[in-house]
């Protein structure tokens, strides 16, 4: 059994952003979208607030229309655990412009920090390294972020995830809007896109 | 060969047409013996990028991450797997994300298969519960008209459809 996770996921997600040069970035409900939000709003940040299960694949779609831009997707343990089948279709889909990280504080911080299946032993890099991820691995401090950081900004030979071990702590919210169609449309408009 | 099947043999390149010239340019799906023709003009399409689903609400995040991007995707499913969408439909709902799905109907003629009936019973009034535009199509000339002015709704009019196909259009399934 692993010792419990020291690292505080806002740091974590400051040091996994630290680096951005162009990165588009999807982030999955609850803490991920907050963290994102704390190390700085940006246009290029689409923000879910719901829809459980779905970053990864906001992520996969943006990145398959987008084959010449980087993806990173940052959601949480909660929500990728809701989506395993979507590792398994990301993972058939082969982009090379996509990174998943997985913040894993091993709890459900939204609905009060029940135990989620990462602290029973559930390994989401081992699911993923064996769906066909060509990176899956679990980083436990930010030396280790800050040496693959660079790397989200470039191609890789397939769909690469990180799983962040971080602390079951609960920093205060950082919210972004909650107008959906406000947050589609500035993202596009950062791509050349009109409202739609 | 399906019953019925001749009238409407080449529905399938007439969708795919159609979908092409609506400029869709992703399409994602849960294998489907109804859907089999047109997914396979879509797997042989090297302007339009397949992905294979293991579950279909997996396709409504695609499809709004597409839209994101800037490209019009489609959908295909069946009725089965409109009831494992509906929460990820939240997403094009309360964003305004242009969404095209069509989903062949099981569990209305000429079924043998009883556990396909209470998802068909609930396929459309569960989409029109979340928001969704539902049209219908019950022959295949019918069915070209109703995919080009659902793909004209979604892509112009920035609202969410899904075009239910008849069981009695796809024909009988043989075993």
């Amino acid at each position: 059994m692993n010792a419990v996770p020291k690292l505080a996921r806002r740091d974590a997600v400051a040091a996994l952003l630290k680096d951005r040069k162009d990165l588009l970035v999807v982030t999955g409900l609850g803490s991920p979208t907050y963290d994102v939000h704390a190390a700085g709003d940006r246009d290029d940040n689409y923000y879910l607030w719901g829809a459980m299960g779905a970053a990864a694949l906001v992520g996969l779609g943006l990145a398959l229309a987008q084959p010449k831009r980087r993806v990173l997707v940052v959601t949480g343990d909660g929500e990728q655990l809701m989506g395993l089948g979507g590792l398994a279709t990301i993972a058939a889909a082969r982009p090379r412009n996509l990174t998943v990280a997985v913040i894993d504080n091993q709890h459900y911080g939204e609905t009060g920090m029940q135990a989620s299946h990462t602290g029973r032993g559930i390994d989401l890099a081992a699911i993923a390294g064996a769906s066909g991820f060509v990176t899956a691995v679990t980083l436990r401090t930010l030396d280790e972020i800050a040496a693959v950081a660079p790397s989200f900004n470039e191609e890789g030979a397939g769909p690469r995830l990180y799983v962040i071990k971080v602390a079951a702590d609960s920093p205060p919210r950082s919210m972004p809007s909650r107008d959906a169609v406000f947050i589609k449309n500035r993202f596009r408009a950062h791509l050349g896109f009109p409202p739609g | 060969m399906a019953e019925g099947r001749s009238t409407g043999e080449y529905w399938p390149n007439e969708i795919h047409r159609v979908l092409k010239e609506a400029k869709v340019r992703q399409m994602g799906y849960v294998p489907d013996a109804g859907h089999g023709a047109l997914i396979d003009l879509f797997q042989a399409d090297r302007e339009v990028v397949s992905t294979v689903l293991t579950t279909e609400e997996e396709g409504v995040a695609i499809a709004a991450g597409a839209w994101l991007g800037g490209q019009r995707s489609v959908l295909l499913m069946q009725s089965s797997g409109v009831g494992n969408c509906i929460n990820m439909l939240s997403l094009p709902a309360i964003a305004r994300f242009p969404l095209l799905i069509l989903v062949t109907m099981r569990g209305e003629w000429a079924e043998f298969n009883p556990w396909q009936v209470p998802m068909s019973r609930a396929t459309q009034p569960a989409l029109e519960a979340i928001g969704m535009k539902v049209m219908r199509a019950e022959t295949a000339e019918d069915l070209i008209a109703t995919v080009q002015a659902a793909a004209d709704f979604a892509f112009d009019g920035d609202q969410q459809v899904a075009v239910l196909i008849g069981q009695r259009l796809l024909g009988r399934k043989k075993w």
